[in-house]
């Protein structure tokens, strides 16, 4: 049932990536890799709630999370659209939106509602934990027997939209997966599908270059403009010399001698492709298939919570010393070219590229190894931090709340 | 075919030890993953793993080149086959 497209690689070997997977389809046209009922507290007080209802009902999952009380300004808004978007993926077959009052939760529920997917809010004001609990499940068990049913379905490879982060990196990193990464995106750009990277911070070093991978003056402009905010905010925040803790003293001896090293050794993620746009934390491109940079921080469990939100339906994760973080609704395949980590955290690591180091596997064999790595995990094979119940969920905030 | 140093880019002037450490005077063999050939050197210092080592005479105020980009300037001079690190290279940024 699968086809193929023929790809004659540098290295003059043949490699065939398949034309499809198999995924969910939704209503407004996207494809999930993943096909979950999400319970979605609007605040840090609706956990419980949503806990409850996630342990009545089976084929459900709570999303809990620390916030969502008088935060204000851009600081609300990124909560709203991580909010809005997590509902929206289109790993998320339905949700059930609780939250401690009627109005922000139909804020909510209304944005995902446009999806055309099963959507229901429920506020606890004024009925309490129990009476909410006992309506969101019933809600919840419709919506869970509904999903239950949904099959997948032979998708376009364009409906993968791929998001990446690394992390816990050391040298293997830039020297291998990194750059593996990288040949991965060469090879699936060109057929339409939609990759994003982020950590603005790790970038220190090799902004110039970055801001001139931007495919227009408009996006490169943009990068520009974002990466000297993030700077000008770490200026100001800061209490010591950053030339003192970049690179840190675990990166000096493991070799690395400069931040602009670290930096490009990250920047090997995005092969040789330029960016159409840069996007906000969590805000879902809007300028077609190819590569997005979205501002993030670069801490795993935020950057990957951010881009889920942004529509990205799975994840790569490159490691050196051994990253462990999953994601409750976008897959994280994780990839290591430590050959001592690929032992020591088996259970970790989905795809195993340290035979790059001992040349006994090159880049265009180690990209083939990710991709087939990629597309099982989208047909529905477990990641190894799903298997593990790997679930962080992370909001980011951008300043104290009221 | 097992290698000693790794090379990404064509342009690089530095590589990276792949095995436990290299020892003076080792001959060693170079992977250039950009276009998968084979180059030769020999080593003038003992390099750990993920540690650099030139690939050419470099003076000071040169620019070190990996990944075919610029990763900082040579503060004190470095013959072919020594050690890149800390020492000998800094940052240009601050």
């Amino acid at each position: 049932m699968f086809t193929f497209t023929t790809l004659k690689q540098r290295s003059g070997s043949i490699m065939e990536i398949p034309k499809s997977f198999l995924g969910y389809k939704r209503e407004n046209g996207r494809a999930g890799t993943r096909n979950h009922v999400i319970i979605l507290p609007v605040d840090d007080i609706s956990n419980a709630c949503a806990e409850a209802v996630a342990n009545n009902i089976k084929g459900t999952i709570a999303l809990p999370h620390s916030y969502g009380r008088l935060q204000f300004g851009a600081d609300l808004e990124l909560h709203f659209r991580t909010m809005i978007g997590t509902a929206k993926n289109p790993n998320v077959a339905a949700a059930i939106i609780i939250g401690i009052e009627p109005k922000w939760t139909k804020r909510i529920v209304d944005e995902v509602a446009k999806t055309g997917k099963p959507v229901e809010g429920f506020s606890i004001e004024g009925a309490g934990d129990i009476e909410t609990i006992m309506k969101a499940s019933k809600k919840a068990q419709e919506f869970s027997m509904w999903a239950s049913e949904k099959q997948r379905e032979e998708c376009p490879i364009s409906d993968l939209w791929i998001s990446v982060k690394c992390g816990e990196s050391d040298t293997t990193s830039g020297l291998a997966s990194n750059p593996t990464v990288g040949n991965l995106m060469d090879k699936l750009e060109p057929l339409g599908v939609h990759l994003c990277f982020g950590e603005t911070s790790e970038l220190t070093g090799a902004e110039t270059v970055c801001e001139k991978r931007g495919k227009t003056p408009e996006a490169q402009e943009k990068f520009k403009k974002t990466w000297n905010e993030y700077n000008d905010f770490i200026l100001k925040e800061a209490t010591d010399d950053l030339s003192e803790s970049q690179p840190t003293a675990g990166n000096i001896a493991g070799g690395l001698t400069t931040i602009e090293e670290k930096a490009f050794g990250n920047f090997q993620k995005i092969g040789s492709r330029q960016f159409v746009d840069v996007l906000t934390p969590a805000e879902e491109p809007q300028k077609g298939p190819g590569l997005y940079f979205m501002d993030t921080s670069s801490a795993a469990a935020e950057c990957v919570t951010l881009q889920a939100a942004g529509g990205f339906n799975i994840h790569l994760f490159p490691t050196g010393q051994g990253n462990i973080i999953g994601n409750p609704i976008e897959p994280v395949v994780k990839l290591t070219a430590n050959p001592l980590t690929a032992v020591s955290m088996r259970e970790h690591i989905d795809c195993d590229v340290s035979k790059i180091l001992s040349r006994e596997m090159n880049l265009d064999q180690a990209g083939d190894e990710l991709i087939k790595a990629t597309i099982r995990t989208a047909n529905g094979r477990l990641t190894c931090a799903e298997a593990l119940g790997h679930r962080e969920f992370v909001m980011t905030k951008l300043y104290r709340s009221a | 075919m097992a290698t000693d140093i790794i090379i990404h880019d064509e342009k690089d002037n530095v590589g990276v030890v792949v095995i436990e450490k290299i020892t003076p005077k080792q001959d060693c063999s170079c992977w250039i993953m950009e276009n998968d050939k084979t180059v030769n050197i020999k080593s003038e210092d003992e390099i750990p793993l993920g540690h650099k080592i030139a690939m050419s005479d470099l003076n000071e105020g040169d620019t070190i080149i990996k990944y075919g980009h610029d990763i900082g300037k040579v503060v004190k001079s470095i013959k072919k086959g020594e050690h890149v690190h800390v020492h000998n290279v800094k940052t240009k940024k601050w």
